[in-house]
């Protein structure tokens, strides 16, 4: 079996009017035994910034704890938040880095401007290979489910709250036909003022 | 020149025995997928014929009407489609002239459960979907493996886009994760869009999937076809 699907993950992003949101499902198990419910798959990485990395849980920690670290010593240098565009090439960087023995995960970034409030979001894969999208990125052991919910409920310019409840079924219904992902579902939408975060009930099993 | 190994240099096939392959099956795409109705039944595929990266045909629907009113989905291994539906065909008749009637939806179904598990050791390389009307005039879908496993569902998608009209047909036709209030039975006009719109989405992300959608609608007066465009890249 896969090292991308040793321990399970979904991770999806999706744009909306003037906010992003980020979801994932909170599941950590070792192939079919599921050992927690309430893991963190999404990591703040600034006021308005997130990434999520889904993936190999060993590595979706220490790439979250290298990547906090490389973005600390660059705000403690430029003096000012970064922009979601650097931080994806910081992230690309890192993973390029371990070119020929990868961290396995494949993040997906989201996040608002610092300066402008422009929404971002973006995808890498293992190695780094960095794509940028204009509707939606999906990532994790059922992306294929994801995409399937996306691709059909998915609507550009959507208000937050209409946002929250897209991106929250997309996530749902995709992980129910997944069996190493779900357990529940977080979602962070990201707003020019603010940032919500929802602890999303679905099935338990 | 010094002989390394009995494979020679590469590209240049010397010593040693010439071995040939032969295999029985490859994958040619497709999806389909079924929903039941009160008293009607859905069932659609898309009509792309693929190998690898090339198409052999745009205009290859994966669905064949069996009886007045049972119509089955059959994709997979294009090769093993076109044998199992002949000798579907050729049972059907059999039945038909031993009982003078048509075979009932549920008794396809059956039968073609034994046909493929017949073949268990060398199995038919096809994903079934049988769609019809009951004996008690209820819409009714059957899905299948390759070797026969079934089940009675309300509905089903098979074949390479499975996995994107699955979960999309849980939350849209089973009303999986929405309030109870939303629980409310679809019309035919309404199942004919979600699954077109399925297979809009499908052929976005689904190289296996594109060209056309053809949707069959099974009533007890028989069967409707329409069909709908879909990308061609």
């Amino acid at each position: 079996m896969s090292i991308m699907s040793y321990n399970g993950a979904a991770i999806m992003a999706m744009k909306g009017k003037e906010c992003v949101a980020i979801a994932a499902d909170r599941r950590f198990g070792i192939q079919a035994q599921t050992i927690n419910t309430q893991f963190d798959k999404i990591f703040e990485m600034g006021p308005k910034l997130y990434v999520g990395l889904p993936g190999l849980a060993t590595d979706v920690q220490t790439v979250a704890q290298r990547l906090k670290f490389r973005l600390n010593l660059y705000e403690l240098k430029e003096n000012r938040n970064i922009k979601p565009k650097t931080f994806l090439s910081m992230v690309s960087n890192l993973l390029y880095s371990r070119r020929f023995g990868p961290y396995f995960v494949e993040p997906v970034i989201a996040g608002l401007d610092p300066k402008t409030s422009e929404p971002f979001i973006a995808s890498l894969d293992l190695i780094g290979c960095p794509m940028i999208t204009e509707d939606f990125v999906v990532s994790g052991t059922c992306s294929e489910q994801m995409y399937g919910m996306c691709e059909t409920l998915y609507k550009p310019d959507q208000e937050p709250d209409d946002l929250f409840e897209t991106i929250s079924q997309c996530l749902l219904n995709a992980v129910d036909r997944d069996a190493v992902s779900g357990w529940g579902g977080v979602v962070y939408i990201i707003e020019k003022d603010k940032v919500t975060k929802r602890i999303l009930k679905g099935r338990m099993d | 020149m010094e002989v390394l190994n009995n494979r020679g240099v590469e590209d240049y096939q010397t010593a040693g025995p010439k071995q040939s392959y032969f295999s029985p099956y490859s994958f040619n795409g497709g999806s389909i997928l079924a929903v039941a109705g009160e008293d009607f039944a859905v069932i659609a595929s898309d009509s792309r014929l693929s190998e690898g990266f090339s198409i052999h045909t745009r205009d290859q629907p994966k669905t064949y009407q069996l009886t007045q009113n049972t119509v089955v989905g059959a994709c997979g291994f294009h090769g093993d489609v076109l044998t199992l539906i002949k000798v579907l065909k050729a049972r059907i008749k059999m039945y038909l002239h031993e009982h003078n009637k048509d075979m009932s939806s549920t008794a396809v179904a059956a039968m073609l459960s034994t046909i493929l598990y017949y073949r268990r050791f060398f199995p038919y390389y096809v994903y079934n979907i049988v769609a019809g009307i009951d004996d008690e005039g209820k819409g009714c879908v059957f899905s299948f493996d390759p070797v026969g496993s079934y089940e009675r569902e309300p509905y089903r998608a098979g074949g390479s886009a499975s996995s994107m009209l699955q979960p999309l047909m849980d939350n849209q036709v089973g009303f999986k994760n929405l309030p109870k209030q939303a629980r409310v039975p679809l019309s035919k006009e309404e199942v004919v869009k979600k699954v077109r719109d399925g297979f809009i989405s499908a052929a976005e992300r689904d190289i296996y999937t594109g060209d056309e959608v053809v949707v069959n609608i099974i009533t007890k007066d028989g069967v409707e076809v329409e069909r709908f465009p879909l990308r061609k890249d």
